[in-house]
């Protein structure tokens, strides 16, 4: 079974440091006594709170629920108690805390009712909602919605499916004895997809340095009754990246600006496949993971955590040493320092790298760009770096976007061959937040210049319908007067009428009739409500009244924050 | 700290070391067949680039060590020398290195940001203003008697007490003034050609010379320090055009050989024009700059007022590089142009 391998253009080849962690078993960590899950686990909309402090969840209870089109849905991944929903250190670049829901486990470590999904029978948006709200999120390190990604599109059919089981990274070993000891569940997941997806070529990419992780997927592949083609592809980083695997796979590259089931293939993460089986086979959200601790560690290995684990515990766990000056989450090339060990394992930990000096010397200064091209030559996403970082420098934004700037995938490549050792992914970065700023204030100027504009638009009409209606009035008054005028005349040609029927002279009388007016208009009062919530099914009845309880929350919330800056005064 | 946390151990001191090294074989090649005098020539180049280097960064406010130690001072300080005829008085080449280290490059913004390679420009001021002296281009040891040593090499270059005698008879054109002048005085390449200075296929002595910086050239592209776009196609654009000039008529214009084994044409096409700072970054942008550098380079040999156009030839493609460079973008993973702006999906 050969296939004809394609190459990507660049890469790098940093030292691997794969065998530090990769002999080991599976070691399942333990329950932890305080568990923290932060509603922003993935890429989207946050979760949304369906908890409240005091309220006793079980394991696998949803305790946030998906919010909006591209978003996923958060779990208890243990019992216990909601103590707080708070901003708690998280595991982001900013390393600015964020909203989390804060749970006490009881010990007992209690599931949710749970059954497996019987997916051939379900409708594919039923199965799709599911997982969504199963919590499945892409666990190769971009965190996308799974059930987002596993929509074939108006086609309804997406011919290649490829698992990516790559893993570039240096020292990240969680993918590897994942498939060295999982590759069964890996598949039955995959078989899942492969019915979500309507594919009929199902292909798993794994990097040569990994022959153990190759032997087991073949096998296990070999027991399927659908075919699936597990291929070596050369050890050369980033060949994990979703596109660059798609390239060497297939000699495809994904159209720049376009999604990868535009050409009719889907990628999906090794670790997604597996946590798609434990869904639908088991029932099971996705509230565990495997992270790699390697490093600067007494045993690195890799660990089974649920989700929401602070990832002080997996470091003690597997030996914390003398000498430490950081922590990484994620591998050297892409990942990112760690600000607080409190901060909880995340859908995205897929690696928790412990830094010496020895291991991760300082970085020595930069020096001017040469303009060398080493970068160039080292991107696999086939850009100029170093004109983007010409360009980036000097805040020319629009420039870098014309040389493709949101291409770039920020693989490190590029600074990691750069012999000036010049930071240049944090220059894209930079970059590419610079644009979004813009592009989000130019997103408000033009709302409110809109608003300016319809208000404006309002008033005018207003002003105009009040006009139409004073001379349609004055006009109804002249054409009254005009009518009056020849009823008078008329009149006068007959007798008068009796005065005292004309009007209710008596006071007393006067005041009943307002009285009686004002009853009536009292009764109409429930009749003025809006009619069309009045018989609704339960379930509608439900959400409106969630609704409007967290209105109610959020009117307090605004409130607070003012309260508090009260105080501060 | 933000990632990746890791780096490949190449640095810009490794680089220039490397360049410098290979420039070795083409410094033995020279003393081996030229005298030493190139020696005193190189010490007095980096000696003044090292002290301009320093005082331009003091300066500017500049830290000294990690650009001292970067080497390009001393890479253009050698570049130059090598250009240089080598038994050019000191303050020759004291001037060509101050205006390459001082203007050409910390003026425009120091190491990385000149537009011109400081060494073309160090020599273009020198051709410029001080033609005669630019010919004491010591004569190959093969050609003459009279073999200086270290020390008389040394006096040569200092002014001190040497007989003009002495001098005159270990200096000689170079192979291309020889083809130059004789062209015109109305002779016929054929007839130019039988003098001595002219070698086997290019000038005596200076055939191998340009053959070790070819070698030193190759050795950089082993390394894969330059890539083989710029040096192939400077050198094709050289021999092409001598070609076609020589094929249309061989008794004006010299063979393509004899142009292509000119030590400058070597020097140029492996070690200037492949500078990174001032060359074309684009893969076809290096092809055109390459092929353009060595047309020029022709033209200016045959049709120009100096001897030699290599130095004119790369200046003028410097000048062009933003604009090669910015129509040259290669397409980028996906297939989409420049040009072609995302759109808002």
């Amino acid at each position: 079974m050969t296939r004809e391998l394609h190459t990507f253009k660049g890469g790098v080849h940093p030292p691997e440091h794969k065998a530090e962690s990769s002999g080991r078993p599976i070691h399942a960590a333990p329950l932890p006594r305080k568990l923290v899950f932060p509603l922003r686990q993935h890429i989207g909309n946050a979760a949304k709170p369906i908890v409240e402090v005091g309220d006793h969840v079980k394991k696998g209870q949803m305790i946030a629920a998906a919010e909006g089109a591209i978003s996923a849905a958060v779990h208890a991944s243990s019992s216990g108690t909601v103590t707080a929903i708070e901003p708690q250190p998280v595991p982001h670049v900013s390393g600015l805390p964020d909203l989390c829901i804060m749970i006490e486990t009881d010990g007992r470590d209690e599931w949710i009712d749970h059954a497996p999904l019987d997916y051939r029978t379900m409708a594919p948006a039923e199965l799709r909602g599911k997982l969504r709200d199963m919590g499945l999120a892409g666990l190769g390190g971009a965190v996308f919605p799974t059930g987002v990604k596993l929509d074939p599109g108006a086609t309804q059919h997406c011919p290649t499916l490829i698992i990516n089981g790559g893993e570039c990274e240096p020292w990240i070993t969680c993918d590897d004895v994942l498939m060295r000891h999982r590759a069964d569940e890996i598949l039955q997941g995959v078989a899942v997809m492969r019915h979500l997806m309507g594919s009929t070529e199902i292909l798993v990419g794994i990097e040569d340095n990994k022959p153990e992780a190759i032997a087991a997927m073949r096998a296990a592949a070999a027991a399927l009754d659908f075919p699936v083609e597990v291929v070596a592809v050369p050890t050369l980083y980033p060949s994990g990246g979703a596109k660059q695997m798609t390239e060497i796979l297939t000699g495809k590259q994904v159209p720049s600006g376009k999604r990868s089931t535009d050409i009719g293939l889907q990628v999906f993460n090794v670790g997604t496949a597996y946590a798609v089986a434990r869904a639908v086979h088991h029932g099971e959200p996705l509230i565990s993971r495997l992270v790699t601790v390697t490093g600067h560690v007494l045993r690195p290995q890799n660990f089974e955590v649920l989700i929401g684990t602070p990832m002080q515990t997996l470091i003690s766990l597997a030996g914390e040493r003398d000498g430490t000056t950081g922590v990484l989450m994620g591998g050297p090339m892409m990942g990112m320092p760690v600000p607080d060990l409190e901060a909880p394992v995340v859908k995205a930990t897929n690696c928790l790298l412990v830094q010496s000096r020895e291991l991760f010397p300082p970085l020595p200064k930069a020096l001017p760009c040469i303009r060398c091209t080493r970068c160039a030559d080292a991107c696999p996403a086939e850009l100029q770096p170093q004109e983007l970082f010409r360009f980036a420098k000097a805040g020319d934004f629009g420039r870098a976007q014309e040389y493709h700037l949101f291409d770039c995938i920020e693989c490190g490549c590029c600074s990691y061959v750069c012999p000036s050792h010049i930071p240049l992914v944090d220059f894209y970065r930079y970059a590419k937040s610079e644009i979004w700023a813009h592009e989000k204030d130019k997103r408000a100027a033009d709302l409110a210049r809109e608003r300016h504009e319809f208000r404006q638009f309002r008033q005018d009409r207003e002003k105009k319908e009040k006009a139409e209606k004073l001379a349609a009035k004055a006009q109804a008054a002249r054409a009254q007067a005009a009518q009056d005028q020849v009823r008078r005349a008329e009149l006068a040609t007959e007798p008068a009428p009796a005065p005292a029927a004309a009007a209710p002279a008596d006071p007393d009388a006067k005041k009943a009739l307002i009285a009686a007016a004002l009853a009536r208009a009292q009764a109409k009062k429930p009749d003025a409500a809006p009619k069309n919530v009045d018989d609704l099914p339960p379930a509608q009845r439900r959400q409106i009244d969630e609704i409007e309880t967290r209105r109610a929350k959020i009117r307090e919330l605004a409130r607070q924050p003012l309260e508090s800056e009260e105080k501060n005064t | 700290m933000p990632s990746p946390f890791i780096l490949d151990r190449t640095s810009v001191t490794q680089i220039m070391a490397w360049v410098l090294a290979a420039l070795v074989p083409a410094i033995a090649t020279y003393v081996w067949l030229f005298g030493p005098g190139i020696l005193v020539t190189l010490s007095i180049a980096t000696l003044t680039a090292v002290g301009a280097e320093a005082a331009m960064l003091k300066a500017r406010g500049y830290p000294l060590r990690p650009f001292l130690v970067d080497l390009s001072a001393i890479v253009t300080a050698w570049l130059l020398a090598l250009s240089l005829p080598s038994l050019a008085p000191w303050w020759l080449i004291v001037t060509g290195t101050l205006f390459a280290i001082v203007v050409a490059k910390h003026l425009y913004g120091g190491l990385g940001q000149n537009i011109f390679n400081p060494a073309m420009v160090g020599y273009a001021v020198l051709i410029v203003s001080f033609p005669v002296q630019m010919t004491h281009w010591a004569a190959p040891l093969e050609l003459t008697s009279t073999h200086l040593t270290l020390a008389q090499s040394s006096a040569v270059i200092f002014g001190g007490d040497v007989p003009m005698a002495t001098v005159d008879a270990v200096t000689m054109a170079t192979p291309l003034d020889s083809l130059r002048t004789g062209l015109l005085r109305q002779l016929t390449v054929d007839e130019v050609m039988t003098e001595p200075i002219f070698g086997r296929f290019g000038g005596t002595g200076f055939e191998w010379l340009a053959a070790a910086f070819a070698l030193g050239g190759l050795l950089l592209w082993a390394l894969r320090i330059i890539s083989w776009h710029v040096p192939l196609t400077f050198l094709a654009g050289v021999w092409l055009t001598a070609g076609f000039l020589h094929f249309y008529d061989p008794g004006r214009f010299g063979p393509p050989w004899f142009h292509l084994f000119a030590p400058s044409v070597m020097l140029g096409a492996f070690f200037i024009a492949t500078d990174p700072v001032t060359g074309a970054t684009t893969p076809r942008g290096k092809l055109i700059f390459g092929l353009g550098a060595g047309f020029l380079t022709l033209v200016i040999r045959t049709w120009g007022g100096f001897p030699d156009g290599v130095a004119f030839a790369i200046l003028l493609m410097n000048l062009a590089v933003p604009l090669i460079d910015q129509y040259t973008q290669p397409p980028v993973y996906g297939g989409s142009t420049r040009k072609a702006k995302e759109p808002a999906a």
